[in-house]
This record gives structure tokens, sequence and C-alpha cells, in this order.
């Protein structure tokens, strides 16, 4: 065992993070001057660096999704109005009246009982009141969205390779802008590939990395003419959010890693993606 | 907004209500499936280490999602992985009923100093190097880790949670986790570093 028994835990919590500034400036010191100490951290930080570096995770059977999905939706119980629910969800205005008036068809159809035609017609009203108020976070919202099931069906990317030079011109005459796609493995954000997705109907390209094995969607569009430039790492539901913009273009990344992953990763992405 | 005055009278009749509690259901489901589905991955890693077993993992995650929806109204909108690991674990020591005490029982200072005797048994490094795929190796070393520093491990390497979420879910002071997790990777030295790189042993 150590020399400093008593700096052992120290000397593991620096390397995890996890020690305030006091405790950091303490250990710092200590391990300049202990020979015994550093080989202790280094030989932390080499079992450390095998661990990260081969793919230790046990995968999900496809089948096990399936399986917990059914799970939730027998415990759902049944649907109570598909029309309005089913599709990707869009929070403007527009599309909810015409989502009512898809509810109200239904209903004269014949395929409700009548006894239920005020409850729906109260539900899809109730809808158009209750959905406008998300709107300030609607972009966020499609965003994690989008990213959860590109996560979900399988169908992360559409054209799955690690070469940005295949990536880059699989969106051309796809999208009508062309997205940066730098390559960032020494950064640790290995390429998986890239995929067409739909926010607020219109197409957008996701750029899809991995931070170990942690899935970062990149999405980017044309910036609007008023768009501000980005802002901080934001989290929404769980997920960190950053957005950004740069040479006429809008980007967001989403991810389930830390906020201080993805700061990381939109300063690296950005210094690589001016040529 | 139109219709807000239309609303409420409508509320009252036993249609709305159904509508209502239907609506409220999938609603939750919705918010459940956006939390919790993304952390399946985590779930059956953490289960698949657990157990070393594949459909035992399975039937356990499949067992802590039902139980994690029906007490989804609990969820207070903390960490959301934390929150359904400690589900996972709990299904676990269920299910392996009173082998429990070996994640919880057995105080941490028993460990320190020899290495326990059923890791000197399972073979080499040498011996586990031959087999050609690395990743396999490991996992394999891995799993021959004692608990509870298998899962503290896990945990902290793989799921990338912090000693208090660790602790949170393990339901020990930090300072338990904290040696552990110290252990664990002195067994992983052990057994993964060749002699000459790793640390002068007294």
């Amino acid at each position: 065992m150590s020399l400093h028994p008593d700096k052992l835990l120290l000397i593991h919590g620096l390397v995890d993070g996890e020690l305030d500034a006091a405790n950091t400036i303490a250990i710092e010191a200590h391990l300049k001057g202990c020979v015994d100490c550093r080989a202790e951290l280094q030989q932390i930080r080499t079992v450390r660096d095998m661990l990260a570096a081969a793919p230790l995770h046990e995968r999900a059977p496809e089948g096990l999704y399936k399986r917990v999905n059914f799970m939730i939706d027998a415990e759902a119980g049944p649907a109570p109005r598909r029309s309005a629910a089913s599709g990707r969800p869009s929070f403007e205005h527009g599309r909810f009246a015409w989502a009512g008036s898809g509810a109200v068809a239904h209903v004269f159809s014949g395929r409700w009982a009548s006894g239920l035609v005020t409850g729906l017609i109260a539900a899809s009203l109730l809808l158009a009141v209750v959905m406008p108020q998300l709107t300030h976070t609607d972009m966020e919202d499609q965003l994690v969205q989008s990213h959860v099931r590109s996560l979900l069906v399988g169908h992360l990317v559409d054209i799955p390779t690690s070469n940005r030079h295949v990536v880059k011109p699989w969106f051309n005459g796809k999208v009508d802008f062309a997205p940066p796609v730098p390559d960032l493995a020494d950064e640790g954000f290995p390429l998986v590939g890239g995929r067409l997705d739909y926010i607020d109907d219109h197409e957008i390209a996701a750029i899809v990395y991995r931070r170990r094995l942690h899935v970062i969607n990149l999405f980017v569009r044309p910036a609007h003419t008023l768009a501000l430039p980005g802002g901080e790492v934001t989290r929404h539901e769980g997920y960190s959010l950053s957005r950004w913009t740069g040479g006429g273009l809008e980007y967001w990344a989403v991810s389930d890693i830390d906020p201080a992953d993805l700061k990381l990763f939109r300063q690296v992405y950005v210094s690589r993606a001016t040529p | 907004m139109m219709g807000r005055g239309l609303r409420w009278p409508r509320l009252a009749t036993s249609a709305d209500r159904r509508i209502e509690d239907a609506q409220g259901r999938h609603e939750k489901a919705d918010a459940f499936r956006r939390t919790m589905m993304p952390h399946m991955e985590a779930a059956y890693n953490l289960a698949r280490y657990l157990t070393r077993d594949a459909s035992a993992a399975e039937d356990i995650v499949q067992d802590a999602y039902l139980r994690a929806y029906r007490s989804f109204d609990g969820w207070r909108g903390e960490a959301a992985k934390p929150w359904l690991l400690t589900i996972v674990r709990n299904c676990f020591l269920n299910k392996v009923g009173g082998a429990a005490e070996r994640l919880t029982g057995r105080p941490v200072h028993d460990y320190i100093g020899e290495l326990p005797s059923e890791l000197i048994d399972v073979g080499t490094p040498e011996s586990l190097l031959a087999q050609k795929n690395e990743a396999t190796m490991l996992r394999a070393t891995i799993e021959q880790l004692p608990e509870p520093f298998r899962e503290t491990l896990i945990l902290r390497e793989l799921e990338e949670l912090s000693y208090k979420e660790i602790a949170t879910i393990a339901q020990v002071p930090i300072g338990t986790i904290m040696s552990r997790l110290a252990r664990a990777r002195q067994m992983l030295a052990d057994l993964l570093l060749p002699e000459t790189s790793r640390k002068a042993r007294q």
C-alpha cells in the first residue's frame, strides 16, 4: 500500500474531479514532493485509461426495448385520442386547430360513441389552450425529442461512417447548406455518421458524434436573420443543450453528457469547423 | 386564446373526466419514456455486471422499469439515471434474496491487505490476455471483482456517476464509496498491469 494511506482517497478524488479547491491544492502540493504518491496517481490513471479505451458496456438487446415499451403501453391503458397524439408533435397554433378538426372528423365518421363527442371537442380545445404555453421551450423540446427518438428507434444515423469525407458530401443535395463535419476523434469525440431530421417541418442536418458511449446529436440549420449569437449550455429534461451560430448556420448540440463536456465539444467543434 | 371560456363549463361531464384520465395516463407515459428510456443502456449494463448473466439482467431491467413506472409519481425531477439505477439495484437484491449481504454487509477493511482468494484462483493476467479480445478480457476481469467493489467501479468508470450519486444508489456514506473505489482500482491494477509498471507494494 501507499506510504501515505491518508492521501490515497484524496488522490482518487483528484482523478475523479471530486475535490474542492482547498483539497485540490493540498494534494497537488503533496504530489510534487512525494514520488510514491505520484506513482499511485500514475497507476490510477493507467487503469482508468485501459477501461476508457475498451468497449466495456454491455448493450441492451433490441427485444428488451420492445418489451419495456409494450409494458409501458399496457400500463398507460388505451389511447384517448390517437389522431392528435400520433406523429411529430408541433406546438404551432395552426397545426392544433387542424388536429382538432381531425378529431371532430373522426367523431362524425362514427368511430366514437356519440356520448364522447363533447368530450373530444373539449379535449382538443384543451390542447389548443394549453399547448401554446409551452412555446418558449418549443425548440428545445423538439430537439430533445429528436435526440431521444434517434436513440430509441435504432435510427441514429442514415449514413454510418466515421469518415468525415463521406458524411459531408452525403448532405449535398439533401439540405441546401453545407454543415462542417470536422474529425474530432483525437479530442475524444469520434464521428458516428449523419442523419436527416425534421424540426418545425423543415429539414435539418444531424451530425452524430460520441463521447465515450454517449451520443451527441449536433443539429445544423441555416440561422435566422435575427438569431442571437450562442449562449451557455442549458439543461432540459435531464439533457444538456448548447446552441451557437456561425457562418450563417445555427447549431444545437444535444446529449446526456455532462454540461462541461458539451461545452468542451462546442469549443472543439467551433475551433475545427473553420478551415 | 379562443376557447378558454368554452372549456371550463364542459369539464364536469363524466366523458370529459374519462378523456382527461386517459390523457393524464398518456402524458405520464410520455414523460416517463422521455426521462427514463434514455437510461436503458445504463440500467442493462449495471444489471448485467451485477448478475453476470444476460437473461437474468433482462429480467431485472424489465422488472425495474415496471416498478419505476409505477412509482414515477414519486419522482421529483432529480437526476433520472441514479433514480432508475437505484431501482435496478433493488430489483437485483430482491432477486438474489439472501445473498444481499454480499453487496451491503461486509466491512471494507476486510479486503484491505491480501487479495481475496477468489481473485487469485481465476487465472493470471497472462492467461487472460491470451484471449484474443482485450475488451473480453477486461470485462471478465471486472466480473471477477467481488461485490461491492464491482458495483462501485461500474457506476463510476462506466456510468460516470459522481461519488454522491453512487452513495445514494448504494445507500452508504460517500467515504465508503471512496474506499471501495480505491480498492476496486487497486485490485484491477494488480490483475491487469505488469509487475514493472505497477506501483511498488510493500
